[in-house]
């Protein structure tokens, strides 16, 4: 990226730069910093953030069960449940048959018994299968029984791709999801994220598609298990991860991760790039999108789902609505295309990547009105 | 076929008794008047449709009567009219679905132990299994029982239900109502082998192939599978044998697909007469019982219509306030939108 896009920002000037004096270069880590500094915290990896998160709302509500494929005795392909059943037993946590509208399904009525179910769908891609129990069913039945049939399903989807797996294996289903009416659906970014997210997540009384990037699984990070928001809050809504002026990055799951070495790269051209993890696909956020947008009049939306009817058309919208008078430019989606989740070989082809962004926002900054 | 091995223990174990065989007898007519009004009703402009179960009285109101609303749970489809007024559900509520003032019925289905309507072939016999497993957990002695028909059984979630409850031994009575016709399509088109109850074989289930208009013995039948599920044996199918005597909704129209002479033919004899006549042959049963039985039956109907014509929508606000039990500023947008615009028009 040349210096000259960065010279034209700064020729402009930021009618909004007012609000944003003090996001200059030692700000821009201010997101992760308080995690880091605090002595609570601790180092783990997602995968052993969501365990510890399962493990304590186990031992908070003893009517949360964990079942699925392999969740039992394994503790899942992921071993996001490793220890689990030996801890809290065959009755709360268990294997089921291998059938996930089975799964779906049997969900429903548990949580018609007064249960909190907190299923698993191995991979992404087999949530297919049990579209119909989540869609006509789980969706709908609080609204059907007239409230009084609440469907607190915590349902568990190892998410977007990113690692070489088989075909099914990296699908990402946010967009479908989100469209349904009666769900609601978040993705973490971050150990940190990932362990109060599905502890929240999994006491709402409401379905929560919980989709885990599971090329995050492993990466470590700090979490404060005692501190779920900088606002002192629940873990709703978006989190601004990095601040910046210049223009805002919007991810989710593992896109978050990639947005902030984006950023890290701006910034050495001057570049100063806010990223907001957006969290919760539904609800989205607006406030915190226009927030962020009003600020830096620019936005790219990034996500690993195909382009057409992808989330990132919603957010786009949402942020035009909010910032029609002061945008740059029209927002820029940097996303998978249209094709079929493609094998391993050619992954890297299809996930956004950093090259690919940083185009994004080069094409952001460079355009003009006319 | 009959492959269930234990019979029915306790207080249903004895024969029915006169005054049980009355009961069933008036519920029965009372069922009948009541879903040949609702096509009267529908033709007369009072609801927008109705999906009659004429003819299959004895199966629904005999596996309904099994059921005991302390303890058990009940998962219909959109055709079990006869099982929710057996199970004692507010009427009104129940077929206000079919004025299309609630999709699941106005009726409490906590209250009630009855799942709402709803109308996914095969989409509430999983939640069966789930409700029921969660006896097993907290060592409950409830048993679920769902209902579906011989169309539903080429649905996958009916088997994936099977299996599950198989291996969890869930206490689930799976009730297959083999009326003849999905729709269009004749059994002989639909099920392979010519029998959902040989299917149970396949998931270690004993199943019970039964005369579905023979009241007396649905009522039996469900007893010993309840019987069964509620002694922690798991699950059990029993196939009704009955006949969907009218079209397949208001909105269908058999002569399409099969005849007069066909339906004579298939429907067999009348449940209601059969019951009729046996309570005559014991002695159970007078001329006058009959004449009383069906005045009563007029007067609840009666009552239900008028019910039915006295329930005004549902407020919109409703669209919007039931989709969470936490809602979402999104919807709360929408709904604000929707009472702003709807108000100057």
């Amino acid at each position: 990226m040349s210096n000259s896009i960065l010279e034209g920002v700064d020729a402009e000037g930021d009618s909004t730069a007012d609000s944003t004096a003090d996001s200059t270069a030692d700000s821009t880590v201010k997101g992760t910093a308080k995690n880091a500094e605090s002595p609570a915290t601790t180092v783990m990896s997602m995968q052993q953030a969501l365990n510890r998160a399962l493990d304590e709302v186990l031992a908070e509500n003893p009517k949360a069960v964990i079942f699925g494929e392999d969740c039992g005795r394994l503790g899942g392909v992921f071993r996001i449940t490793d220890g689990l059943q030996a801890k809290h037993g065959t009755q709360r946590v268990f294997d089921t048959p291998l059938a996930e509208s089975g799964i779906l399904g049997m969900s429903v009525g548990l949580a018609m018994a007064g249960f909190h179910p907190i299923p698993e769908v191995q991979f992404d891609g087999f949530a297919y299968p049990a579209i119909n129990q989540i869609v006509c069913q789980i969706a709908r039945m609080n609204y059907r029984s007239r409230g009084t049939m609440p469907m607190p399903i915590t349902l568990r989807v190892p998410s977007f791709g990113g690692i070489r797996a088989p075909e099914h294996h990296g699908e990402s289903l946010e967009a479908l999801f989100a469209h349904v009416p009666g769900l609601k659906v978040v993705s973490p970014s971050n150990p940190h994220e990932a362990y109060h997210l599905l502890k929240y997540a999994a006491t709402r009384p409401d379905p929560v598609i919980f989709m885990e990037p599971k090329s995050r699984y492993w990466q470590k990070g700090e979490v404060d298990p005692g501190n779920a928001d900088p606002s002192g809050g629940a873990p709703e809504g978006a989190k601004v991860m990095r601040e910046g002026r210049h223009l805002t990055l919007v991810a989710w799951g593992a896109m978050v991760a990639r947005c902030l070495q984006v950023a890290e790269l701006a910034a050495e051209d001057g570049i100063e790039i806010e990223v907001l993890d957006l969290r919760w696909l539904k609800p989205i956020d607006t406030a915190a999108l226009a927030a962020s947008v009003r600020k830096t009049r620019r936005a790219v939306v990034v996500h690993e789902a195909p382009l057409t009817s992808g989330l990132g058309a919603e957010v786009a919208q949402l942020i035009t609505q909010s910032c029609f008078d002061t945008l740059k430019a029209p927002v820029e989606r940097v996303t998978g295309f249209d094709v079929p989740y493609p094998s391993g070989d050619l992954e890297d082809e299809y996930i956004p990547n950093i090259d690919r962004i940083l185009f994004g926002i080069q094409r952001v900054l460079e355009y003009k009105r006319g | 076929m009959d492959t269930l091995p234990l019979a029915v223990t306790g207080d249903d174990a004895g024969p029915l008794t006169p005054a049980q065989l009355r009961e069933l007898y008036s519920l029965m007519v009372a069922v009948r008047h009541l879903d040949t009004s609702a096509i009267a009703w529908q033709r007369q402009g009072i609801i927008p449709g109705y999906a009659p179960e004429l003819g299959q009285e004895a199966a629904q109101v005999g596996s309904g009567y099994a059921v005991d609303t302390t303890r058990d749970f009940v998962f219909p489809t959109y055709r079990e009219m006869g099982v929710a007024r057996t199970m004692g559900v507010d009427m009104v509520g129940y077929m206000s679905t079919h004025k299309a003032t609630w999709h699941g019925g106005l009726y409490d289905p906590v209250e009630s132990r009855l799942a709402p309507i709803q109308a996914v072939v095969a989409g509430s016999v999983l939640h069966a299994v789930g409700w029921a497993h969660g006896q097993t957990l907290e060592q409950k002695d409830g048993v679920a029982l769902t209902y579906f028909g011989d169309g539903a059984s080429s649905q996958g979630d009916v088997h994936e239900a099977m299996n599950f409850a198989a291996v969890m031994k869930a206490p689930v009575v799976f009730f297959v109502q083999n009326n003849g016709w999905a729709i269009s399509v004749p059994t002989d088109r639909q099920v392979a082998g010519g029998s959902v109850a040989a299917r149970a074989a396949g998931y270690g289930m004993p199943a019970l192939q039964i005369d579905g208009n023979d009241v007396v013995a649905v009522v039996e039948a469900t007893r010993r599978a309840f019987g069964h599920a509620r002694s922690g044996n798991g699950p059990v199918l029993i196939e009704a044998m009955t006949y969907r005597r009218g079209p397949h909704s208001t909105s269908d129209d058999p002569g399409r697909y099969r005849s007069l002479d066909e339906e004579r033919d298939g429907a067999g004899a009348d449940p209601l007469e059969r019951l009729k006549q046996r309570l005559l042959a014991d002695g159970a049963a007078d001329e006058a019982f009959f004449a009383d039985a069906l005045a009563a039956a007029k007067a609840e109907e009666e009552q239900i219509r008028t019910g039915i014509q006295a329930l005004g929508s549902r407020p919109g606000t409703e669209m919007f306030d039931l989709v969470f039990q936490e809602t979402t500023p999104a919807l709360q947008a929408q709904a604000a939108n929707w009472r702003e615009e709807s108000e100057h028009v």
